[in-house]
This record gives C-alpha cells, sequence and structure tokens, in this order.
C-alpha cells in the first residue's frame, strides 16, 4: 500500500492494486459521521461497441443497456440488495454516466459489512428472464419521467445536435423502444466484459482506519476467483469536427423557453498534466466569459434577457469533449446569438482581462477547497480522474500556477465555428 | 458520534449558535430570519433578499457584489425562502475558503462578515429607497421563476395539491411568493417592509468552522448589531376535520402521470410523538425498503419513483409517484391499501429494524455538512422545542409497533391530486 500526502489540502490517500487488478484507494476522513464508498466501473453508455469477453467479433448492444444492468444488479436470488443495505443501516444508490457506472453506500455504522455487501453484490450477478422484463416497466417509468423534463429535453437534444455518429449522443437510459430487446443474454454479456476488478475502482473516504480496511478488502478480493485480465477492445464511429445539426426546438408545455448553446470541442490527444490543464483552461474560460460577475451576465440579466438559471458547463471524457451555455429565456434566438459571439470573440482574443483571469482563478480554487468537504465529491471526482489518468489532487497547485496564456490558447484552438449548435424548448401554442 | 456541540449567545436581537469545528476547509455563517406565514408579506420577502444582493454601499451593483465574492476565493453566498410550519423563514448563507489552506492569504472570515453585513444593513440605494430600476429587474426575474415552477411538473403537481388542500391557511401560500402579488410592489414599499423585517423579525446567526465560539460571537455582534425585538406569538392554525377525499384531475399534454396524495396529522415536530411519526414515514415509504417502494416499484413496476415525505412542522404527509395514467386506480388502491396496513400494525420486525438504522444514520449524516447542522439545530429552534439530536436518536430506538401503528391512524387522506396527460383513462 502506497500513500500519498497532499499538503496544502491536508489530505493523505492510500492506494494499491490488488492481484485480480481492482484499484483501491482510501481517504480517512478524521471528525465525520459518515463513510461513503463507490465501486465504479470504467464503463458508461458509450460502450456499445466491443468485443465481448472471450470472443472475436464485435458486437453492438442495444441503446442504455449500461443503465439497465446498473437496476439489474441489485436484484438477487434472495431478494433485493437494497433490504440488505437498509438493515446494515446503510443507505444505497448507484448511477450510470456516459463513461462510467458506480455503485455505491453512504453509512455512519457496520463500515466492514456494508462494504463486504457492496463487493460482493457487484462481483455476483444475477438476471433471469422474468426479472429483466420487470425491470422494463420500471425503467420505462424512468424514461417518461425524464421525457416530461424540460432541463434534460434541452441538454440531450442539444448533444443530439453536435454529434452525429459518436453513442455520447444517445440518452443514457436508452428509449422504451431500445430496452424492450434487452435480453439477460446481454446483461451477462456486458458484464463479463466489463465488470472485471482490473476495469474498476474502489473508493474509501470517510473515519476509517486504512490499514484495516485494506486488509479488509485484500481479504475478500482475495476469496474469489477471476479470469486472467484481457484487454477491452471497444470501438467508436468515426466523428466529424463539425456539428451534426446546427439548431433545433422542441415544443413543451413550459410558460418559460430554455435556450442552450452547445460547442462541440476537438478531440484533443493530451494526457496527463496535460490534460488537466486544458480542463481546468475551459473552466476557467467559462467562468470569464459567462460568470456572475463577467460584463455579459450583467448586461444579459440588466437587459432580461437572462435570469438566474443562466449557467455554463463543459464536459470531457474518452473521446468527447464540449461546452455547454444557457438557461431559461424569453428571447432564445437572441440569447443563442449573444453566446455565440461572445465565444467568438474569446477565441480572438478578446473579453481576456487580468484581473477577470485572476478572479475566475481564485473562485475556482474556492470552489475546489469547498468541494474538498465532500466525500461524495472527492470519490466520484478522483475516480472520474484516475479513469482519464489523472489526479483530483493535482488540481489545486496546478490552478495556482495557470497563467492568462493558458485560456487565451484553449480559446484559440478549441472554439470553431463549425462546432456549435443551440437548442430551444419552447411552449407549446396551446400552453 | 460526532455531534453539533452548540454554544449559543443570547444578544439583543438575535441568538448566536457557534459550533466549532476543524473537520470543513471552508467556514459557514447562516443567518435566519422568521415571521409569520402571510399573504400580505410573502412575496415581498421572497424578493427583499434578491434585491439586497444587487448591490451594496461597497459594492453598488449586484456584478460589483458578485466579483467582491469572487475575489474572497469564491465565496458563495445565496439566500432563499422556506416555509417552516406556519413560519416564512429567509435564510442567508456565506461559505468562505479557511485561508489556512490557501498561499498567503489571511482574514477572509471576517471580510466575509463585511460581506454579509453590507447586504443586511447598507444596501444600495437612491433617494433612499431600493433604487427602481433593481427592483424593477428582480421582479422580472421572480415572476420568471414564480411561472416556471409550472414547467417542473412534479413540483407543480405537489403546488397544486398544498394549495387545493390548505385553501384557508397561509401554508396554501408558495413560500417563492405569489405571481400577480409582484408587479404591485414599489420601491418605497419593499424598503419599507424591509426595515419592519429588520426590526422585528426573530432571528437566529449560525457559525459554523474553524473559529473561538466567544470570539465569533463578538464579531457577529459588531457586524450585525440588530436592535432588542420581542419575539412575536406564533399562533398554531387550527387543525381541520377532513371529512371526505377530494379527487382533483388535471390533465397536460405530457408524457408520465404526477400523482400526489396529500394526508394530514395531528402530530408535529414539537409532540412527543414525533418519533413514532418518523419511524411510521420511514416504514410507509421513505426508503428503498419501504412499503410504498416495494409494493408498488418492486413488485408491479407501476412505477420508478413512489415514496413519502413528511413536512413534520405542519403535519402534511404527501405520498407520490409518477406513473402511466391507465394505471391511477391500480396505484391509488396499493398506497391506500399500505397505509391500512401501517394502521392495522401489520410492520415486520425486519421493516422497523431497517428505518431505525437508516432514521438514525441521516442524522448522523445530516451533521457532517455545515448546512446539515444548522438545519437540525433550527428544527429545535422552530418548534420551540429542546430534543438534542442524541435524544432524538434514543426516542427512534425505543419506538415500538404499537406506537408506530398509532402514529399512522392520526394519518388522514385528505386530497389526491393526479396530473396526467391528455388521453383517457383506461
Amino acid at each position: 500500500m502506497n500513500n500519498t500526502v497532499f499538503e496544502q489540502m491536508k489530505e493523505t490517500v492510500y492506494h494499491e492494486q490488488l492481484e485480480n487488478g481492482l484499484n483501491v484507494y482510501i481517504l480517512p476522513k478524521a471528525g465525520f459521521n459518515k463513510t461513503y464508498v463507490t465501486f465504479t466501473t470504467n464503463y458508461g453508455s458509450i460502450d456499445n461497441d466491443f468485443i465481448p469477453e472471450g470472443e472475436s467479433d464485435f458486437l453492438h448492444v442495444p441503446d442504455g443497456i449500461a443503465h439497465f444492468l446498473e437496476h439489474k444488479m441489485f436484484e438477487k436470488e434472495d431478494g433485493d440488495v437494497f433490504q440488505k443495505f437498509s438493515s446494515q443501516g446503510a443507505s444505497a444508490n448507484a448511477f450510470t454516466s456516459f463513461t462510467r457506472t458506480a455503485y455505491l453506500f453512504s453509512a455512519t455504522s457496520n463500515i466492514k459489512e456494508n462494504t463486504e455487501t457492496l463487493l460482493d453484490f457487484v462481483q455476483a450477478p444475477y438476471f433471469t428472464e422474468q426479472t429483466v422484463e420487470k425491470e422494463k416497466g420500471i425503467i420505462g417509468q424512468e424514461i417518461r419521467m425524464y421525457d416530461d423534463n424540460p432541463d434534460w429535453r434541452v441538454y440531450f437534444g442539444l448533444i443530439e445536435n453536435l454529434y452525429k455518429n459518436h453513442p455520447v449522443k444517445i440518452d443514457i437510459a436508452g428509449t422504451v423502444e431500445s430496452i424492450a430487446h434487452i435480453t439477460k443474454d446481454h446483461l451477462y454479456t456486458c458484464y463479463e466484459t466489463f465488470y472485471h476488478p482490473n476495469n474498476m475502482s474502489l473508493f474509501i473516504v470517510g473515519p476509517v482506519d486504512p490499514n484495516e480496511m485494506m486488509e479488509f478488502v485484500r481479504r475478500n478480493q482475495a476469496s474469489k476467483t477471476f479470469p486472467a485480465p484481457t484487454p477491452i477492445k471497444r470501438r467508436f464511429p468515426d466523428e466529424p469536427a463539425e456539428a451534426a445539426e446546427t439548431h433545433r426546438s422542441l415544443r413543451m408545455t413550459v410558460n418559460t423557453s430554455k435556450c442552450e448553446v452547445g460547442l462541440k470541442m476537438p478531440v484533443s490527444d493530451k494526457k496527463g498534466t496535460e490534460k488537466l490543464k486544458e480542463e481546468l483552461a475551459a473552466g476557467l474560460l467559462l467562468e470569464i466569459l459567462f460568470g456572475k460577475s463577467a460584463e455579459f451576465y450583467e448586461k444579459s440579466y440588466n437587459a432580461g434577457l437572462i435570469d438566474d438559471t443562466f449557467g455554463f458547463d463543459y464536459t470531457a471524457e474518452r473521446g468527447f469533449s464540449f461546452a455547454i451555455v444557457g438557461g431559461d429565456t424569453n428571447e432564445p434566438d437572441k440569447l443563442s446569438q449573444r453566446i455565440k459571439e461572445q465565444l467568438l470573440e474569446a477565441k480572438e482574443g478578446q473579453h481576456m482581462a487580468e484581473d477577470s483571469f485572476q478572479r475566475a482563478r481564485k473562485k475556482k480554487i474556492g470552489s475546489l477547497l469547498r468541494s474538498f468537504n465532500s466525500p461524495e465529491f472527492i470519490a466520484n471526482q478522483f475516480t472520474r480522474y484516475q479513469f482519464n489518468g489523472l489526479n483530483l489532487f493535482e488540481t489545486v497547485p496546478l490552478l495556482e500556477a495557470m497563467t492568462m496564456d493558458d485560456v487565451v490558447r484553449f480559446a484559440r484552438t478549441m472554439i470553431q465555428e463549425e462546432g456549435f449548435s443551440s437548442c430551444f424548448v419552447l411552449p407549446k401554442e396551446s400552453a | 458520534m460526532e455531534a453539533a456541540r452548540e454554544q449559543s449567545f443570547n444578544h439583543p436581537g438575535c441568538t448566536v449558535h457557534v459550533i466549532e469545528t476543524e473537520k470543513y476547509k471552508t467556514n459557514t455563517v447562516i443567518i435566519k430570519l422568521k415571521a409569520p406565514l402571510e399573504r400580505e408579506t410573502i412575496t415581498m420577502r421572497a424578493l427583499l433578499p434578491h434585491v439586497l444582493q444587487a448591490g451594496t454601499e461597497n459594492a453598488p451593483s449586484a456584478t460589483a457584489f458578485r466579483s467582491a465574492l469572487d475575489d474572497l476565493y469564491g465565496a458563495t453566498f445565496f439566500a432563499d425562502s422556506a416555509k417552516k410550519g406556519d413560519g416564512h423563514v429567509l435564510t442567508f448563507t456565506i461559505e468562505v475558503a479557511n485561508e489556512t489552506f490557501l498561499h498567503g492569504e489571511s482574514d477572509l472570515f471576517d471580510q466575509a462578515l463585511s460581506v454579509m453585513s453590507d447586504v443586511l444593513f447598507r444596501p444600495f440605494l437612491k433617494e433612499g429607497v431600493f433604487p427602481e430600476k433593481t427592483v424593477m429587474q428582480e421582479k422580472r426575474s421572480l415572476q420568471q421563476r414564480i411561472r416556471s415552477i409550472y414547467d417542473d411538473k412534479t413540483r407543480y403537481a405537489s403546488m397544486k395539491l398544498v394549495e387545493e388542500m390548505y385553501k384557508d391557511d397561509p401554508y396554501a401560500l408558495s413560500a417563492g411568493g405569489i405571481l400577480e402579488d409582484v408587479e404591485p410592489i414599489t420601491s418605497a414599499a419593499l424598503y419599507d417592509y424591509y426595515r419592519k423585517t429588520l426590526a422585528g423579525d426573530t432571528i437566529d446567526i449560525f457559525v459554523i468552522g474553524d473559529v473561538k465560539a466567544a470570539e465569533a460571537a463578538a464579531k457577529i455582534e459588531a457586524h450585525f448589531p440588530f436592535e432588542k425585538r420581542t419575539a412575536f406569538f406564533q399562533k398554531k392554525s387550527a387543525s381541520t376535520q377532513v371529512t371526505d377525499v377530494r379527487v382533483i384531475h388535471e390533465t397536460q399534454q405530457i408524457n408520465q402521470g404526477k400523482l400526489t396524495i396529500g394526508c394530514r396529522t395531528s402530530v408535529t415536530y414539537a409532540d412527543p410523538q414525533f418519533a413514532a411519526l418518523q419511524v411510521f414515514n420511514g416504514v410507509f415509504g421513505g426508503f428503498a425498503h419501504s412499503k410504498l417502494f416495494m409494493n408498488v416499484r418492486e413488485k408491479e413496476s407501476l412505477a420508478y419513483y413512489a415514496a413519502s415525505r413528511l413536512d413534520s412542522h405542519k403535519g402534511f404527509l404527501m405520498m407520490l409517484a409518477g406513473i402511466d395514467q391507465k394505471n391511477y386506480d391500480k396505484t391509488v388502491k396499493i398506497m391506500n391499501e399500505q397505509l391500512d396496513d401501517m394502521k392495522e400494525g401489520r410492520i415486520t420486525d425486519l421493516e422497523m429494524d431497517q428505518t431505525k438504522a437508516l432514521l438514525k444514520n441521516q442524522l448522523k449524516e445530516s451533521s457532517d455538512t455545515a448546512r446539515g447542522m444548522v438545519e437540525l439545530l433550527y428544527h429545535n429552534i422552530a418548534a420551540g422545542v429542546d430534543r438534542p439530536i442524541e435524544t432524538l436518536i434514543e426516542e427512534i430506538d425505543a419506538v415500538t409497533k404499537e406506537e408506530t401503528a398509532a402514529a399512522a391512524k392520526t394519518v388522514v387522506v385528505d386530497t389526491v391530486y393526479f396530473l396526467s396527460g391528455k388521453e383517457e383513462r383506461e
């Protein structure tokens, strides 16, 4: 077991890669009641074309299967795993993103028992045709719930606009139609390909003794046998640099229009620290251009073009990265035009004042410090960074070393006019 | 467990509560101002925090104010308004980095106190009142915020349920304000109301972080010189007898039906049976092992979410589920059966144990965040009871099945509000 001390943050992370390939991280948090544990596989909604473990040909699986698999992991021959967590005083959950599936619990007691339950249930799949069929009704309602959610619709509508072929454009839960095709055999195939310990990470954060916990996990894993890991072969279609569609409008039963502008960015080949710098530069750029203290925000707010729902987001994962800017508005056309102009001007070096940069950087450092109060943030973000070959604890020192030039360079190379698209949700005429 | 060890200080115009802890990388100050929930004032109270953040004497515009916060290493400042039983509570929160974790910074906490004090005591004024333009902009934003509740169908359905159930009770009012009451508000009236709020509201200030209690309390007194006041008398609205269950069905062009069922109970936070009511709600619909989740979702695949929520200061309980409208009758029947089972005491040992374990876990987890601790403390303050979290945990542990069933018997279904798509129900 190695430990890395992050002096400035006063945190220590203990790490060991076990014999079966599982990466285990432990971050002790003195003074906290809660222990939060995530067990995550580097597998998400975009991994829908791959060579199944032990086979030689590529297989394309139905949309929404990673999320479906996540749901079905909880059901076992002897009942629902939620029941067991509840009996042990733990609150359990799971989520699926574009690139990850995470199983987790938080608890203030029985930490070892709950960790064992987490490891054991994720490592013992049990799927039957009957339980798979039953889940289709539940997930169908989850999909319909999102169908009524204008924020989700505008977000996914925009991603669909941005990408022509890449599976990031597929809704994580799939559709009622696509999940109808899922069988128990699909689930086993995906499970065996992507849930090998070598493709997974366990992150424990809370008031724990790292040596004791590591030994506990080591023993649990040593008691199980896994085949030798083989490299996972995924395949992704070619994706053009330009947005697939420049615009679409959706009509929903809403009072207020929503406008989101997306910017598809070139896929970067950077790794490690350089990649992390790129992600930080993106965050700083958006803060400088669109933050609450930016001139853009003030002018647009005072003109009644935006309200406090206005915001921005940058996503960079395996093989894709994009920025999204927008919010509720009465004039979606005008807002989308203004956002696009602001970004294109930034590409030419405008709006980049040194004091705005300093302010954005301070804000980002403070916000990271605040995030380190949260066990959920630490475990989820650390895992995401690790899967991408980055280190979460490098962020603050890296930010402190960044300069305005880093942001200017990012704006110049990553903002491309062909990458723009917009998506609106507009009130139905009858509403 | 690590609980909120709080030290209180009674100042003339407010009570200061300090929690000394080194477990966070930030320090937090939370100010709560409580007044009775009333139609006449609720919309002004919803508007006021936004106008106050739109500029102070030292930072005379929203942009200047936000820049000052960013310069304090992105101190977060936010305000919201919420109902607490029959009270309306405005909450102002500032959270600032503990400079120990930064290179070459000092007194960020003192600067944060100054910023917050500026917001409450030194707003930017023109001709002695809030600037006309600011009030107009914030009114427009507030109107948009209120209108957009309609866009979130689950939230909209619960809001309509509460409006229908509490027709002659201020609890029907939305904490975020009433749309038609926004337009008539003038700068002068809002400023006048602001003065009254500072002079008359019941005020509690919480400091959580790497501070020394007495020193922090002294700083608070210097920065927030609230004048002496008398506590207002919170009259408890009379509980209503339910005669028949009312059923309201609204249709819109949506995909999924949002079912909400509102219930009343005579037990509230201040009552000795509160722990039993909590256990009841946990067994009934609070968790993934609860009766509603197991029967509506897991057994029948009718819904993705099926749960119950309790507002313990009011004695209001809501069941909710997202369903296909053709399954309306079936779902309502199953939900009612679960409630009947609870009343008849058909509760297993396992359900009791699981619920108690998770309720205790929730309470302990809440004390891990500054805001969670403040919410736990404020429950007691708002309800006027002295029940430390350790005591509540003991009470939860001691609840029996009979007491749980007795708590269930106080729960009466009042109104069903179903929002669904336009097609006919099968």
